[in-house]
């Protein structure tokens, strides 16, 4: 028996979450006694691909036909479905990100799998399965136990340690079965490359109202390319259209869990805590001393933004020393 | 050409989250119900294209799997303008179950488009859109901000690592949407609300399925320790903290 990682890349390099993935799966291995079997999708460099037997992949399968190299939710569930006939495969396992949501799903139908998705630690049980996941938007968490042969997981990032556990490197180049007639045709794609990816960033700057106007982010950019951060916002600020729908982090946007999460300006509704609570460290810069944000902050200055963030931007390039 | 609109029934999203019956299910009093997010998103974005399809499109329906007690949900869809409904008489149990009745549904009646939100603002699976593709062997789309109709040819944009891809689609097939989709989702009007009430809500039994997995229990998060408030003008006080006491620079 095996376990499947399904291993994500952008610009030719392994994603870190599909790092933590492996990492798991190998956890999982090692109180089963399964082999962890790593998919690469795509143009990845073998020397690359390496990293993933370096956390515990004994096995890299990697396709790099072009045709499989947009995505499709149906055909790439097919595909899983034939690798996981393939290796005898138990447990697969993907990163809860927008082709995990999109494919896991499917394949848990495919295999009549149980699906338990957004996992933010490692199984209490190995037998039966036994889950902590994600609900409420962290308000809560769901212990779940799979009832049934086969699993199909998929894990929050950053919520699962990257551990090494090195393994002779063994990369199969694969032509899958599985026919690539798409239904989906891409038209066109539109990526701005070098963008830190807000739910793997490790550090997270975020702006809300209190900014005052989408003209005003000029000394938030600048913390965050200090902190080599990615920038994100509260909902009033997408929804007025000060920046982009993107990087809107909240309940009804993007959830995240980076190791710090820096808001500046932004109140602290019910709603956005939905989205970062699972972040390790939260900073909040607000000038009422009142906002709910202090309640959820680790750390809190109560100050004008536009007076605090000059002063923070050299505090962090001091400490870096740029 | 006709749309489904999956509804899910959830706590409203500033409700104070808590359990009984040893941390098994919800405390539900006092608990409003709404419909979930993201699937008014949806539902909102399903009657705007029908408006503008010059009759090509001709009803938009919504669906819930659950028992009685979902019905003022359902008659809310139906008050922001959705033509009809269909209630599956059971209590949701996972995904999977939900998605098989849902499926069902949409084969039998034909519909064409599907819309379910990209997730439920209670459990937060994401599972249901792109599980009931699986089950009508249709394709999807997942991680949708844009849906447009043009005299039935439909593009679609939906969000990958760093930007967007252009996607184009013919029916049948699920969008499973998310923010963006739609600017402000609608609320109901006094004369949506007195034509809802005469609205059908189809019920049925649900067809027989198994759930593959058990909610055994639920945690909630420990507290937060207090706020460590630093001077505004000690900006080197908070990065000193966060680099040798919080350790995350």
């Amino acid at each position: 028996m095996s376990i499947i990682v399904f291993s994500e890349n952008r610009s030719e390099k392994i994603k870190k979450s599909s790092l933590e993935a492996v990492a798991y799966a190998t956890n999982i291995s090692k109180n089963t006694q399964q082999a962890v079997v790593s998919v690469s999708i795509g143009n990845v460099p073998n020397e690359e691909l390496e990293i993933l037997a370096k956390y515990g992949a004994s096995k890299i399968i990697s396709i790099n036909a072009p045709e499989w190299q947009t995505h499709d939710s149906q055909a790439y569930a097919k595909l899983l479905n034939e690798i996981t006939e393939k290796e005898n495969a138990s447990t697969i396992i993907f990163t809860n990100s927008n082709i995990g949501k999109a494919v896991a799903p499917r394949l848990s139908v495919r295999l009549k799998a149980a699906l338990v998705s957004g996992i933010v630690s490692i199984p209490s049980s190995y037998s039966p399965l036994t889950l902590k996941r994600k609900s409420y938007n962290g308000g809560a968490f769901q212990n779940v136990q799979v009832k049934s042969p086969k699993a199909v997981l998929t894990l929050n990032p950053n919520s699962c340690e990257v551990v090494e556990n090195p393994q002779a490197v063994n990369i199969e180049n694969y032509t899958p079965n599985t026919p690539t007639n798409f239904q989906t045709k891409i038209e066109s794609t539109d990526v701005t490359s070098g963008k830190i990816i807000l739910t793997e960033a490790s550090i997270v700057v975020s702006g809300g109202r209190g900014l005052k106007s989408g003209d005003n982010w000029k000394p938030l950019e600048e913390l965050a390319d200090a902190l080599g951060a990615g920038l994100a916002c509260s909902r009033p600020v997408s929804d007025e259209g000060w920046r982009s729908h993107e990087e809107h982090v909240g309940q009804t946007g993007k959830i995240i869990a980076p190791d710090l999460y820096l808001a500046v300006g932004i109140s602290g509704a019910i709603q956005h805590i939905g989205g970062v609570s699972a972040s390790k460290v939260i900073v909040a810069i607000d000038r009422d001393k009142d906002a709910p944000i202090f309640k959820y902050a680790d750390y809190g200055i109560v100050g004008d933004a536009f007076e605090v963030l000059p002063r923070l931007i050299e505090s962090v390039k001091k400490f870096k020393n740029i | 050409m006709k749309i489904l609109v999956c509804i899910s029934n959830v706590p409203d999203t500033t409700t104070k989250i808590k359990f009984d019956d040893g941390m098994k299910s919800l405390d539900t009093n006092g608990v409003q119900w709404v419909i979930n997010p993201w699937d008014e998103f949806a539902l909102t974005r399903a009657l705007e294209i029908k408006e503008q399809s010059s009759g090509k499109i001709e009803k938009v329906s919504v669906i819930n799997v659950g028992t009685v007690s979902t019905e003022p949900t359902i008659r809310k869809a139906l008050a922001i303008g959705a033509d009809d409904a269909f209630r599956i008489d059971c209590e949701p149990s996972d995904s999977y179950t939900i998605a098989a009745q849902i499926a069902e549904v949409a084969k039998n009646e034909n519909y064409d488009i599907i819309f379910a939100g990209i997730e439920s603002s209670d459990f937060n699976a994401g599972a249901v859109g792109s599980m009931i593709a699986e089950f009508m062997d249709i394709a999807s789309v997942s991680s949708v901000s844009s849906f447009e109709f043009n005299n039935g040819d439909i593009t679609l944009k939906r969000e990958i690592d760093g930007g967007k891809e252009t996607v184009k689609i013919q029916t049948p097939f699920v969008a499973i949407v998310q923010k963006g989709i739609c600017i402000n989702p609608r609320i109901p009007a006094m004369r949506g609300i007195m034509m809802a009430k005469t609205k059908p809500i189809k019920v049925s039994s649900p067809v027989s399925t198994e759930a593959l997995s058990e909610a055994l229990s639920f945690e909630v998060p420990p507290p937060k320790a207090d706020c460590k408030m630093i001077d505004a003008e000690n900006t080197d006080e908070l990065i000193e903290l966060l680099h040798s006491e919080a350790k995350v620079l």
